[in-house]
This record gives structure tokens, C-alpha cells and sequence, in this order.
């Protein structure tokens, strides 16, 4: 090994937080599993090789070992945040660096955001050192309902942060959808059926397409094929909508083609939560949302998610705020305000989203799951409190971000150097 | 005290002009009818910067009679066990657009900015105001008891600023905080040249533009108001004067060369709140307050010395490039340095946990080694918002005489899961979370059933 790949192994090394072959032991926490094992006090959790290795009170810890003491604090999983733009949009209101929509009407469910995501985003070291590991990253519909194609990133920033790809196909209905379908939620329907119904028959008769033996279908041969994770029920629709009635219909559209849907959104949705619960139906939502800001969400209400998780709904959060996804957990703690049991929150930023989008290892604190979870210095849903250390995807991420630098750069000191020194 | 305007120097020493109580639109404020009401045993953060434990708080006629502990209850008073609860002044919201934004947000129901040139100083934000705009029972529930609905920021001036009592009346002068003086709104940085040059080619184009366009703007102030003070003069005399054509743009600008009318300035980056300080020294009035001042950590020591305040979002960054330095330690940094820190909304969202937003800062300035306690931490929503009104006389603190705006809160409020028990205004429950008779709807909200 010559001196330069040492300088460059160095360099490497210097990037990454912790080295992978390191094993780690956090004792005497109260860990909140989010599993079977539900909430085990004094726990020791030994991670090796990026994996959660055990969990439990009378866990040894490995000769070797570098031991975080974690006496009198929370470990819960990573955050997971359900719905965002992270890595596709660095600032909103800069084209260039807003990669979550197209308004090529040519591309629909074919659009795969994978290909835009970028791993160094600023906003990845903000919203991670406050406990986000994971996010759904979804395209934003423009040229057309179909966004396209979502998926999940963990906040490694690495290179190999997609963990999920594809995780649901993104379809705007509702008020938006209806605009965008030529100004009628009927229409917008009748746009999404005829979609299906070519991409099924695309699929019986694919060799006769090539051959151009085929009819004309709607939409273009790469959204066809896009669309056949759906019809085989590998992944879900993700459909925003909020009024209980747009819920309805597309109930009845999941019925009528056998699709897996989440509901995102959905404001009117407590008004619907039987039906949801009995077709199996999610829902991700904004437990802040309580204003009629549409006619669409008309009876909006902060008890939705207490009355969706009542009625046995899955729930799972999002902030839809990108560069604040860090505030999930704020969300949350408002929706224990108004009814929802604390482990039921907890479980909406954790655990309910992986399991919504089929992710088997992550999400819970077991043996065998990835080293994903947060150490806590309080009750991680109230404000006041903050992440000691984070894991991501196996490895323990450095706790400062741009935002930390600005900190200590201005924080009030003598100085004889201007703030640029 | 370096941290007050002049204008509310003024205004303190009880010296604002008497010309305001002849103003048109007046206010028709009626409060609710008082109660006698005796708060034992709870936290008080007054938000004077005090705190007392197991302390109680006495309301009559409508202000605050006492603080203390074992106060003595008058025979008629409405006895309240607020053991385990906190108390704070209700909260004042500097920043706000409900009613001229309102849910639902129809492009019908956008009335908040009039995007039809740069200079719309003449336009009142209060002549937008939707009374039955159900973002303001939403905030009434947070515990916000005032609020200063804004003109948007499209423009380099906006348009007049009112203050309003949260009660929601048939028309907006029945919400009109009575005998508050008015503010400007303008607006730094990108918005206005996004509007007008980038989206019409039209002056500004640059923030060099927007520069030219406060200057030229003050210029014409100052010379309606010289052609104002002859008139009065030769008046003064007993000549025979005419005075110049009213003009309600100039009217406007006059009014905060003369100190009548307070300074609300959108503004951003650090680097541009220096060059709108110069321009305020330059024309002789004052700034009260920047506003969405992300980057006010930045020259915390020159605001404090300015005694100009900023009014902040707790972690608001990323949505425009103006705002990509926003830190969550922003408003601490601004406490710490001795200028004034005001937490807003700008949010029919956030209005509704201005607490834990000033909790989350709190939490902030800690983890940086910025030790700032709860007492201290209420005023970014109470007091210091209420002198950036022109209203900290009669609100914004617990302090016998003052309005008996208060709140009850279940237990500490920069809690998530804090709510607020009882909301009192003018000593009257204007909202109580146990009491149907005492949660307001609007009409737009009729007819939604099973919501609330």
C-alpha cells in the first residue's frame, strides 16, 4: 500500500463516522423496541457489522467493545419520516435544485425519483442529528395526476442511502388531481381507470405491442411498464387525497383492480375510518392539519389521527416539510396532546412506515435489524428534548451539520478576527 | 430599555398623538363581560422576566388586580385550582395574515397582497380582514389573545398593519385593538424583485433597485410632510394657508417620519437589515422591528445597539436562498446578545404553538450553552411582541392594572402536549376547553359536525 492510498484510505476513513467492523454497546437504557419485546428498561444493545446484534436487560457486553452509557436516557428506532422531498430539492424556491417534479407530460408513473437523489444534501445532517434516519421520497405531480415513482432513502448520505426502490407509486387526486385531469375529479378518475386498464392489458399482450399489433394505449410504454409493480401488487398507490368522499372513490377503485393503497394526506379521512380499516387502507398524515384550507378538507380535524388509530387504521406521520422533517416528532407529541396514545405515536414515526412500504429491517430495535435508533437525553416527542447520538443504517453520524458550524461560528465571544476567520 | 423605539418611548410616556382617536375605522371593541377570578396556586411567568411558584393570580373589571401568593378571595370571584398549571399572559402574535389569507384559501379569499406596485403604502391590511377566517378561533384555543394582521411582503412597502383583540366580531372593527397605533409593513430581498423584475420587468429588479425605490419613496415623505408642517404653521399664525391634497401613500410614509406610525420590516439576511438600518438613519425614523429575520444572530450586538427587534420563526430555513441560514439557535443567540427576540408565526399553522416554538428555541440556545429559563423564554410571545405593537401599556404582561389577557395553561407551556385550559381576555373566558358555551365558532365553520 503505498503512501497515497494510505492518505486517501485516511481521507476515507475521516468521512465516515464510525468504521463498520467497530462493536458498539449502549447500556443501561430504557429502550423503546417498537417490537414485541415492547419497552425494556436497563437494556444493553450490542451492535456489530451494522446490526443490532441483541437487545435486553441482561445482555453481556462484548470484550472489546466501545460502550455508550446511555443511564436514564430513551433509545427508540430511527425516526421515519413519510412523506418528503429530501434529496431532491435542496431549495424550494430554486429551480435548479428542485428535481421533484417534471413537467414533461410525456413521463408519468415512469418518473422515478432515484435517479435525482442527492446523498450529500445539506438538509440530510439537519434533520438527521434530530433523530430522521429514514424518509419516503416522493415526486410532486405537475405535468400530470401520475407523480410517479417514490422511494425510501435512509439519511446515511452515502451512495447507497436507496433502500427501497420503487416504494409506491404517487398519484394526486382531489381538488389538484381534478385540475390537472382537465377540471373534474370525475375525469380524474376516468384518466386513472383507462391508465390501468391499458397497463393490464399491456402486460397480457406485450408481444403484441411490440409487434405494434396492439391498439393505441393512453399512456407511453415506459408508464405501462411502470405500472405493472402496481397491478402485481408489489407496491402501493399513494394517492393524495383528503375528502371522504375522494377516499371513497378511490376505495372503490382499489376494489375494482386489487391495488394496495395508502392514503396520504387525508384530512377528511377520520369520516371514512371504518372503510379504510376494513379494505386494509394507511394513512399518512399531517396530525397538525385542523383548518379548513380547502373546500376538500372542509372538516379537517386534529383528532384524526386519534380517531383513524381508534378505529385500527395504521398511521404513520410525515411533515411534508423537507427541511424540517427534524419537527415530525413535535407533530407527534401534538397528536398525544389530542388523544393519541404516546406508544401509538411513537409507532407512526417508526415503525408503521416501514412496514407500510415493506421494509422487513428496519424500524424496530431487535436482533438482526439494522443499527437504527436514536439515543435520547428526554421523551423524545416533546421539544425540549434532543438526539444524544444517532445511528443510521448501521453506523454513528457525526452530530453537526451546517447549521451547527453557523451556531459556532457567531455564538456571542470576544473575537479579534472578523466572523470569517 | 434600549431596546424600545422612540416611538413607544413616546408612547409610554403617554404622549401619542391624540390625532390617532379621531382616525377613521374606528374601533368597536367590546370586550366580554369581566368575571371575578382568583387562579390559585399555579405557576406565574409574568412576562415582565419573573417567575413565582404556588402563586396566585386575582382578575376584576377586566385587569389584573394582584399577583402574590394566598391572595384573598373577593366574595364573588370565580375560584380556579391551579395546582400542577401554568399561567402566562396570552399570547401576542406580531406576525399574521389571517382573515387577509384565510382558510379556506380560495383565490377568492386572497387579500393579502396587493401586487400591483412596488409602493402600496396606502392600502390597510385591516380593510382585507375575513372576520369568519376560522384560523383565528384555532389561534384563540393556542392562547393567542392579539394579534398584528400584515399586508403580504410582494412589495418594498406593503400597506398599514392593524392589531386586533382575538375575538371574532361581525365586522373587523369590532376586533380592533382599541387606540393601537398603526404599522408599515416593507419588505427586503427577494420577494419584491421577484414580482416586479423577474416577473414583469419592471423597477425593482435588483436589491440595488429595492434600495433606490425605499429612498426615492422617503424622499416624497419628507417633502409631503415639510408642505404638512407649513400648512400647520401659517394655521398656527392665524394666516390663511391650503393644505396639500391628501395623498394616502404619503399619508402613510409621513406618519412614521413623525413617529406616529411603526416600522415593520421584512428582511431576511443580516447583510440587508445593515443597509436598511443606514436607510432609517438617513430619512430620521425608526425600524421597530425586522421581521422573518433569520439571519439576526449574525449581528445580534449591532440590533441590540439599534434597538431594533426581530421577530423570528424558531426553526423556519431552506425554503428560499434568503433564508438558507436560518438556525434554530437564531432567537437565542438575539436574547443573548441583549436585543430584542420576538418569536412570530406568519402561520395560520404555526400561530397555534407559538409555546412550543418558543419552547423549541429555549431548548436551542441550551444545547448551546445559552441558558435562558421560561421567564425569560415567554416574553418572545408576550411582552416584547406587545411593545413591537405600540400595546405593551396594556398588554402582554401579568401586572395589576394591565388587561387581564391570560392564559391557562395544563401544565408547562413550552410542552408538546400543553393546551391551554382557559383563555382569558380582558378578565372574561373568552375560551375554556370544558365549557361549550365558551368555544367560539365562526359561521364558516356551521354545519361541519363531528369535526371539532
Amino acid at each position: 500500500m503505498n503512501r497515497l492510498m494510505i492518505a486517501g484510505l485516511t481521507a476515507l476513513l475521516a468521512t465516515m463516522p464510525v468504521a463498520h467492523a467497530e462493536t458498539v454497546a449502549i447500556t443501561g437504557a430504557t429502550v423503546h423496541t417498537m417490537a414485541r419485546a415492547g419497552v425494556v428498561e436497563n437494556a444493553t444493545i450490542v451492535i456489530r457489522d451494522g446490526r443490532i446484534r441483541a437487545v435486553g436487560a441482561g445482555v453481556a457486553v462484548p470484550s472489546g467493545a466501545r460502550v455508550i452509557d446511555a443511564g436514564g436516557k430513551l433509545v427508540t428506532p430511527g425516526f421515519f419520516d413519510a412523506w418528503s422531498h429530501i434529496g431532491i430539492v435542496e431549495i424550494s424556491g430554486i429551480d435548479t435544485t428542485n428535481d421533484a417534479a417534471t413537467s414533461d407530460a410525456r413521463i408519468g408513473a415512469a418518473f422515478n425519483v432515484a435517479d435525482a437523489v442527492n446523498p450529500r444534501s445539506m438538509l440530510i445532517p439537519v434533520n438527521r442529528i434530530e433523530g430522521i434516519t429514514r424518509t419516503l421520497v416522493v415526486p410532486q405531480a405537475r405535468g400530470g395526476m401520475v407523480a410517479g415513482q417514490a422511494i425510501v432513502m435512509d439519511l446515511s448520505g452515502t451512495g447507497a442511502s436507496i433502500i427501497r426502490n420503487p416504494a409506491a407509486m404517487v398519484v394526486q387526486l382531489g381538488e389538484r388531481g381534478a385540475a390537472m385531469a382537465g377540471g373534474s375529479r370525475a375525469a380524474a378518475m376516468l384518466r386513472l381507470r383507462e391508465t390501468l386498464q391499458d397497463a393490464r392489458d399491456y402486460a397480457r399482450n406485450r408481444s403484441a405491442f411490440e409487434r405494434g399489433a396492439r391498439r393505441e394505449y393512453a399512456a407511453s410504454r415506459l408508464d405501462l411498464d411502470a405500472w405493472q409493480p402496481v397491478l402485481n401488487g408489489s407496491i402501493p398507490v399513494l394517492a393524495a387525497v383528503d375528502r371522504a368522499s375522494d377516499i371513497e372513490a378511490l376505495l372503490r377503485l382499489k376494489a375494482e383492480y386489487g391495488l394496495r393503497v395508502v392514503v396520504f394526506g387525508g384530512a377528511e379521512a377520520w369520516m371514512v375510518a371504518d372503510q379504510l380499516y376494513e379494505a386494509e387502507v394507511p394513512v399518512i398524515l399531517d396530525p397538525l392539519v385542523n383548518l379548513p384550507g380547502r373546500f376538500e378538507s372542509l372538516h379537517a380535524t386534529d383528532a384524526n389521527a386519534a380517531r383513524l388509530h381508534a378505529a385500527g387504521v395504521t398511521i404513520a406521520f410525515a411533515t411534508a416539510d423537507s427541511h424540517n422533517a427534524r419537527n415530525l416528532r413535535q407533530s407527534a407529541g401534538n397528536s398525544v396532546a389530542r388523544g393519541l396514545p404516546w406508544e401509538a405515536a411513537m409507532a407512526a414515526v417508526t415503525v408503521n412506515a416501514a412496514s407500510i412500504f415493506g421494509l422487513q429491517d428496519v424500524g424496530t430495535i431487535e436482533s438482526g435489524k439494522v443499527a437504527d435508533l436514536v439515543i435520547w437525553d428526554g421523551d423524545p416527542l416533546e421539544v425540549m428534548s434532543y438526539p444524544e447520538a444517532v445511528f443510521v443504517a448501521g453506523q454513528q453520524v457525526p452530530m453537526t451539520s451546517r447549521h451547527t458550524e453557523l451556531r459556532d461560528r457567531y455564538l456571542p465571544r470576544e473575537r479579534t478576527l472578523p466572523h470569517a476567520y | 430599555m434600549r431596546v424600545l423605539s422612540l416611538q413607544l418611548l413616546a408612547l409610554l410616556a403617554g404622549t401619542w398623538p391624540l390625532a390617532l382617536a379621531s382616525a377613521p375605522f374606528p374601533s368597536t371593541y367590546q370586550p366580554l363581560p369581566p368575571e371575578t377570578v382568583l387562579i390559585q396556586n399555579a405557576t406565574v411567568l409574568t412576562g415582565t422576566g419573573e417567575r413565582f411558584d404556588n402563586a396566585d393570580v386575582l382578575m376584576r373589571d377586566g385587569v389584573i388586580a394582584a399577583v402574590g401568593s394566598r391572595l384573598t378571595a373577593p366574595e364573588d370571584a370565580r375560584i380556579i385550582d391551579g395546582t400542577g398549571r401554568w399561567v402566562t399572559p396570552g399570547i401576542i402574535d406580531n406576525h399574521s395574515h389571517l382573515g387577509v389569507y384565510p382558510s379556506p384559501g380560495v383565490p377568492a379569499h386572497s387579500d393579502g397582497n396587493e401586487m400591483t406596485n412596488p409602493n402600496t403604502a396606502e392600502v390597510w391590511a385591516e380593510h382585507s380582514i375575513w372576520p369568519q377566517d376560522p384560523g383565528f378561533i384555532r389561534a384563540l384555543e393556542a392562547g393567542v389573545t392579539t394579534l398584528a394582521i400584515l399586508p403580504g411582503s410582494a412589495n418594498l412597502f406593503g400597506g398599514r398593519i392593524v392589531t386586533v383583540r382575538n375575538l371574532v366580531g361581525r365586522g373587523y372593527q369590532d376586533m380592533k385593538f382599541p387606540d393601537a397605533p398603526h404599522g408599515l409593513k416593507m419588505a427586503c430581498g427577494e420577494n419584491p424583485k421577484r414580482v416586479y423584475g423577474e416577473g414583469r420587468r419592471a423597477a425593482p429588479m435588483t436589491r440595488m433597485g429595492n434600495v433606490a425605490g425605499y429612498r426615492n419613496a422617503w424622499i416624497r415623505a419628507a417633502d409631503y410632510q415639510r408642505r404638512l408642517n407649513e400648512y400647520d404653521e401659517k394655521v398656527a399664525k392665524g394666516e390663511t394657508a391650503t393644505p396639500p391634497t391628501r395623498d394616502l401613500q404619503l399619508e402613510t410614509l409621513a406618519g412614521v417620519l413623525s413617529g406616529d406610525i411603526f416600522i415593520h420590516n421584512h428582511c431576511y439576511r443580516a447583510d440587508e437589515m445593515l443597509v436598511m438600518l443606514d436607510i432609517a438613519e438617513e430619512f430620521g425614523y425608526s425600524i421597530t422591528s425586522f421581521h422573518h429575520a433569520v439571519e439576526s444572530y449574525k449581528i445580534a450586538d449591532r440590533l441590540a445597539e439599534a434597538g431594533v427587534c426581530s421577530s423570528m420563526w424558531a426553526d423556519w430555513w431552506g425554503f428560499k436562498i434568503e433564508a438558507w441560514d436560518g438556525i434554530r439557535e437564531n432567537v437565542a443567540i438575539v436574547e443573548a446578545s441583549g436585543a430584542c427576540a420576538i418569536i412570530h408565526s406568519d402561520s395560520a399553522v404555526g400561530v397555534q404553538r407559538l409555546n412550543q416554538e418558543a419552547g423549541k428555541s429555549m431548548a436551542a440556545g441550551r444545547r448551546a450553552g445559552i441558558d435562558i429559563t421560561p421567564e425569560v423564554a415567554i416574553r418572545w410571545i408576550t411582552l416584547n411582541p406587545a411593545r413591537s405593537l405600540g400595546i405593551a401599556d396594556r398588554t402582554g404582561s401579568i401586572e395589576p392594572g394591565k388587561m387581564a389577557d391570560v392564559v391557562l395553561w395544563d401544565r408547562d407551556p413550552f410542552s408538546t402536549y400543553a393546551r391551554a385550559d382557559i383563555v382569558f381576555m380582558d378578565g372574561a373566558r373568552a375560551y375554556d376547553r370544558n365549557d361549550p358555551e365558551r368555544q367560539p365558532r365562526t359561521d364558516f365553520e356551521l354545519g361541519i359536525g363531528g369535526a371539532r
